[in-house]
């Protein structure tokens, strides 16, 4: 069976119909907010977060959320704010052969920039390597780390987060 | 034996009673709250994700984060808090048994709101009792509270929001999850729960159980059976892991023995875990001036907790007349109104229905008392 309800991953199809979803046009001109919620689930800081008034959740808190793709500014406050982490930045406008992926990330250590690690897809299979671009945890993020990652254009749609990195040597926080 | 009076004794510190006291004490009750753990929150401390819902209740914040507002909450608005107390009992007129600093003490207040929450199922299969085997609460309470991590390598049943949740921050703690399995032909809880522990790579096996678990002195391997649509094993589709913990997160009932002997009524509702009091709108049970909120009701979650402690606290607050009529309406209808958002799509529903038919058998029940009377 087919489906996040199966799966945890969401189908093609469910993708399809979502509204979070950016078009090719849109990440073709650069970052934007890449909303994979596709259950009808009572949840909306996406809607409260955005400084843009690009995520539509309205009234019905459990309706799914609409992204207003020309609005969206790629900003990426959602991506810290989501509680389910269902939103990624997407970008296919590096060069030619290369685009981003800013993904949540809640697992230490963290990476630091300019490492290569390797990039899993919705199923967690590594799919390429990936370069960081950049590791933002700034507190309004309030514990939830954002990796961005160069990627090959062509793993853009399919990268949503990275492998864990080994423990060892891990020191202790606070 | 000492005696203690009070307006308002709340039983239970967790999301329901810490909201129900804070409520009851803005109105100026003077109000007791009860509990038998060191520290207060329940099980709200140990919520380290990020909660759902509306922004009207802190979604976006970590479980944590919003109990220790709460509790701040309750501590400045003059309510009593009496830790490592243990309740024993409730009389037919609500005065509760207690052991607080090794004295026994009657407390004596004028309403009573229960919130003792739920506790963990169980699940028996061979092996079920080799050390290793536990309640997915009682992991997250060691990973989350304790800063013990109770294996390395974890097979999780059960894929309700819990099991979904606790794979995940075991995995954050540093344990590999091996596998979820969960004998249901779909995943239980929410999609992006699921979805975080996929990237992660954990294999789901729905339509699965355990068949056993063996090991000399504990957990060392588990053995999972694919199940048909009667839940029957499929013989020849076992499948083995090497473990050493198997986490069991297969639902939850309601702590309703102090209710019990109050003397309530009850009905069976099983999408909230089993036996359930019943009550109005106001929380308060067949009992006059006890009241109930959160899971003790029916197995929900925190948000819908708080807010069932909110009413009950406001109820109770109104009916000592310290809340008018138009002010406890006014806030009552203001936490009614964000219950049924809590309750709505295609996760609430279930729950929607649930609270009707228990606020409808609460009717029923007192229709038939007035006119036996």
């Amino acid at each position: 069976m087919d489906g996040v309800r199966y799966t945890g991953v969401p189908s093609a199809e469910e993708l399809r119909n979502c509204p979070g979803i950016p078009s090719e046009g849109r990440k073709k001109k650069g970052r934007v907010a890449c909303v994979e919620c596709v259950q009808e689930i009572p949840c909306n800081p996406c809607e409260g977060i955005c400084p843009f008034h690009a995520i539509t959740v309205g009234e019905q808190i459990t309706a799914l959320p609409r992204l207003q793709e020309e609005v969206c500014t790629g900003c990426g406050l959602c991506v810290a704010n989501c509680p389910g982490l269902a939103i990624t930045i997407v970008d296919k406008s590096l060069s030619e052969t290369e685009g981003s992926v800013d993904f949540p990330f809640e697992y230490l250590p963290l990476p630091g920039k300019g490492d290569v690690v390797q990039a899993v897809n919705r199923e967690g299979q590594v799919v390429c390597r990936g370069t960081v671009l950049s590791v933002k945890k700034p507190a309004s993020y309030s514990g939830t780390a954002v990796v961005s990652l160069r990627v090959p254009l062509e793993y853009v749609d399919e990268v949503r987060s990275m492998k864990r990195l080994p423990r060892t040597g891990l020191k202790q926080e606070g | 034996m000492k005696i203690k009076q009070t307006d308002i004794a709340v039983v239970g510190a967790g999301s329901a009673g810490l909201s129900a006291a804070y409520q009851a004490a803005a109105a100026g009750a003077r109000v007791l709250v009860l509990d038998e753990n060191r520290l207060p929150g329940g099980q709200l401390f140990k919520q380290i994700h990020k909660f759902f819902g509306s922004r009207a209740h802190q979604a976006g914040t970590r479980g944590y984060m919003i109990g220790r507002q709460l509790l701040e909450r309750v501590e400045s608005s003059g309510a009593e808090v009496w830790l490592d107390t243990l309740v024993y009992g409730m009389e037919k007129n609500c005065h509760l048994g207690v052991i607080h600093n090794g004295e026994h003490w009657v407390v004596q207040a004028k309403k009573v709101i229960v919130a003792t929450g739920a506790k963990e199922n169980c699940l028996a299969f061979p092996g079920s009792t080799l050390p290793g085997v536990m309640g997915a609460g009682a992991a997250q309470t060691m990973i989350n509270v304790n800063r013990v991590l109770p294996g390395q390598r974890i097979l999780m049943l059960g894929s309700g929001n819990v099991g979904l949740i606790v794979s995940y921050q075991l995995m954050q703690a540093g344990a590999d999850v091996v596998a979820l399995v969960d004998a249901a032909p779909n995943i239980g809880g929410y999609g992006v729960h699921a979805g975080k522990i996929r990237r992660a790579g954990v294999p789901f096996y729905i339509s699965h159980t355990i068949k056993r678990v063996t090991g000399r002195d504990q957990v060392e391997q588990v053995e999972i059976v694919q199940v048909d649509g009667k839940f029957q094993p499929i013989p020849g589709t076992e499948k083995t892991f090497d473990v050493d913990t198997v986490c069991l997160a297969v639902g939850l009932n309601p702590m309703t023995e102090l209710i019990w002997m109050a003397g309530c009524e009850f009905c069976f509702i099983p999408a909230f875990g089993g036996h359930v009091p019943l009550h109005d709108g106001n929380m308060e049970t067949s009992v006059p001036g006890l009241y109930v909120a959160g899971d003790v009701t029916g197995v929900e979650e925190a948000s819908s907790a708080m807010e069932e402690g909110n009413l009950a606290g406001v109820a109770a607050a109104e009916s000592l007349g310290l809340l008018s009529p138009a002010e406890a309406g006014a806030k009552k209808a203001e936490i009614r109104g964000r219950l049924d958002i809590l309750r709505s799509g295609l996760f609430g529903e279930k729950r929607r229905t649930a609270k009707q038919s228990q606020l409808e058998s609460m009717a029923d029940y007192r229709q038939k008392k007035g006119g036996a009377e």
